[in-house]
């Protein structure tokens, strides 16, 4: 892409970490001295928790047919029931389990094939940093949603075809900047001093380069999470996923699927889509504290024009954006 | 000059890619989809067209490389076979009467979103912690939190089913004679109106945030110093000093964005059964209709690929940077 030439050596995250040794730790705390930070993992934390309890709290097959058909939300159903007569607040609670697993498991694969890619190019450049850097702008090229769309038709329905479908789509954002990231690392004395010395590639790559970008790491792996959310759900909308499990996609395909909205049943079509938005958003919350920490120039108001940082302000608009896919 | 070379050689190979990926997925899927297709259509086709068919979706018996290479005739000949559900109408015509209304769709919604998203951005950083600044980021990530095709359907629920003031489907209203009449576009625009207003809902704060951080950035430049201490006005200094420079990622972004246009606008299509390519796609895929699903992602591509290379021509003209080297 056009802005990989615009690109400058030394981000504020890499001048920062190459100052002080210590940052991860200093990291951690001013995440957690944070507000928008502290309020993203309260509200994840409640996510998560609702949805290891989901067999306590609701048991047995929460798609089972318990009550009237759409019943409004009442004392006995607390968000009502679907046109099947199923309870929402069940689906809703189980849904979380589908939902946050895929969005993880899609998170973590993507980031970690981008931080393979990133590193390579970034560490051998030349031929691989080329050929690597084809690829992967080529992935960020085609469009996303109708490569899921394709390839969620060609391939069997399943959960594991939804989680191949997302990483597959969804990788190459986060590898281009992680890339942007190593490179600028990469260009630092203290790697050249490891070179030099004669340590192996992959300690260099894994010891010496990723650590000092924790902090982008984790961005790539907040924006990742929020994509994986958000494009099973689509893709389930569509009835391209697994439309036999219960998950907050699915919840709302039947909703769409029987009419919900139609007939006036706001109950059945609300909650999902509520679960979906506060997760994303606190995720969302996560990662701009994340910068707000790394970023100094972003957390004070009266910035010191002194300082000649170069910030790669792209970055975030890029992720976002790909994540939008 | 030798930027939009090695530009456009990349397009070219991205769209290598797609065409091989497009003559790979139907062989290699488990599932045989292609004769679930033809199980399902056959007799109403001639036993040629069944014969065209087998050979574009590869169930024939030659070998691999004779398969690719008549394809690849195929796709720069423009014979992308007949639809399927649409029988026996060909492909590229099917495809040509629906991305007129894919462009006009998503055109809309990325000017109005990339123009005003970059306007509040500039307010928003020209004046740090001001009213623009501090209120309405948070919100515009909250909304653009939820999923695209919930707040669709929930904007399709109030503004066109309860209060009624929008028509809830299609691009016209049917029977209405297509063609240049006041009446027609009218109608036309009143259509556009609650798919477009969505679409911008939802993308609106990334361009906001980007450009945003990305004029906090260039707000600390000296020049930036030099225009305050020559006393230029502020309204000029914000605009042709720190706004201008600071539009480039919005460019890169622009061009992106073009790729969501004729992709992105799906789940938009799909809400409200507009009747544009995405809509289409999905059609195809639920009909089985391989052929359609094919053109229709390689046109997709094509037309990002495209859109892609414009932005490059016009980065080349906007940053002398990439013309010197």
């Amino acid at each position: 892409m056009a802005t990989a030439i615009l690109q400058q050596p030394g981000t504020t995250a890499g001048k920062t970490a190459a100052a002080k040794p210590k940052t991860s730790r200093s990291f951690l705390r001013g995440l957690l001295a944070n507000r928008k930070a502290l309020a993203g993992m309260a509200v994840l934390a409640v996510f998560i928790v609702l949805a290891l309890l989901a067999p306590v709290l609701f048991p047995g097959d929460p798609s089972r047919i318990t009550a009237m058909a759409s019943l409004e939300p009442d004392a006995e159903h607390l968000l009502g029931t679907t046109a099947k007569g199923q309870d929402v607040l069940a689906l809703t609670v189980h849904g979380a389990r589908s939902s946050l697993l895929v969005g993880l498991t899609v998170g973590f694969a993507s980031t970690f094939i981008g931080i393979l890619v990133g590193l390579a190019s970034a560490y051998f450049g030349r031929f691989i940093d080329e050929a690597l850097s084809l690829v992967t702008n080529v992935f960020l090229l085609l469009p996303g949603l109708p490569l899921l769309v394709i390839l969620a038709a060609f391939l069997p329905p399943g959960l594991g075809t939804v989680i191949l479908v997302l990483v597959v789509t969804g990788w190459a954002g986060s590898a281009r900047v992680l890339r942007s990231q190593a490179l600028s690392i990469r260009s630092k004395d203290f790697v050249a001093a490891a070179v030099v010395s004669g340590e192996r590639a992959g300690r260099i790559m894994f010891r010496e380069i990723l650590p000092n970008m924790a902090s982008i790491v984790m961005g790539t792996l907040l924006a990742c999470v929020i994509y994986g959310i958000g494009a099973q759900a689509g893709l389930e909308f569509l009835g391209l996923g697994d439309v036999s499990t219960v998950s907050w996609g699915n919840n709302l395909f039947w909703a769409g699927n029987e009419g919900a909205l139609l007939t006036g049943s706001w109950w059945v079509f609300v909650p999902s889509g509520a679960c979906i938005a506060l997760v994303a958003f606190a995720l969302a919350l996560i990662n701009y504290a994340v910068d707000e920490v790394t970023n100094p120039r972003l957390r004070k108001i009266k910035a010191p024009a002194a300082a000649p940082v170069q910030s790669a302000p792209d970055t975030r608009a890029t992720i976002e954006r790909s994540a939008a896919q | 000059m030798r930027f939009i070379l090695r530009r456009l050689g990349f397009y070219l190979v991205a769209f290598w890619a797609s065409i091989t990926l497009n003559f790979l997925l139907p062989r290699f899927m488990p599932g045989d989809p292609v004769s679930r297709m033809f199980a399902r259509s056959q007799d109403r086709m001639q036993p040629e067209q069944i014969e065209a068919l087998r050979k574009l979706l590869g169930v024939d018996d030659r070998p691999l490389w004779a398969q690719y290479t008549d394809y690849l005739h195929n796709i720069f000949t423009g014979n992308m076979g007949v639809s399927i559900s649409r029988f026996p109408t060909p492909v590229t015509e099917v495809i040509s009467s629906q991305i007129g209304w894919t462009l006009l769709l998503g055109g809309t919604a990325l000017v109005i979103a990339a123009v005003v998203g970059n306007l509040l951005g500039i307010a928003a950083a020209w004046r740090r912690g001001g009213a623009v600044d501090s209120a309405l980021p948070p919100v515009l990530v909250f909304i653009g939190s939820f999923p695209y095709f919930w707040l669709a359907m929930g904007a399709l629920y109030l503004f066109g089913v309860v209060l009624g003031w929008f028509p809830i489907r299609h691009a016209f209203t049917d029977g209405l004679e297509p063609g240049f009449t006041p009446e027609f576009i009218g109608d036309v625009a009143a259509h556009l109106v609650l798919p477009a207003l969505t679409i911008v809902l939802v993308s609106i704060g990334g361009w906001m945030l980007g450009m945003r951080n990305t004029m906090i950035a260039t707000n600390s430049e000296d020049y930036i110093t030099m225009a305050e201490a020559k006393g230029l006005r502020p309204g000029r200094i914000m605009l042709r000093y720190a706004a201008r420079n600071a539009m480039l990622p919005s460019v890169t972004s622009f061009g992106m964005g073009l790729g969501f246009v004729v992709g992105g606008a799906l789940l938009t299509e799909v809400v409200f059964a507009y009747p544009g390519v995405g809509y289409q796609l999905l059609n195809a895929v639920q009909g089985l209709d391989y052929p359609l699903m094919q053109g229709l992602f390689l046109t997709i591509t094509a037309a990002v690929l495209l859109a892609n290379f414009l932005v490059d021509i016009l980065y080349v003209r906007l940053d002398p940077r990439v013309r010197s080297n």
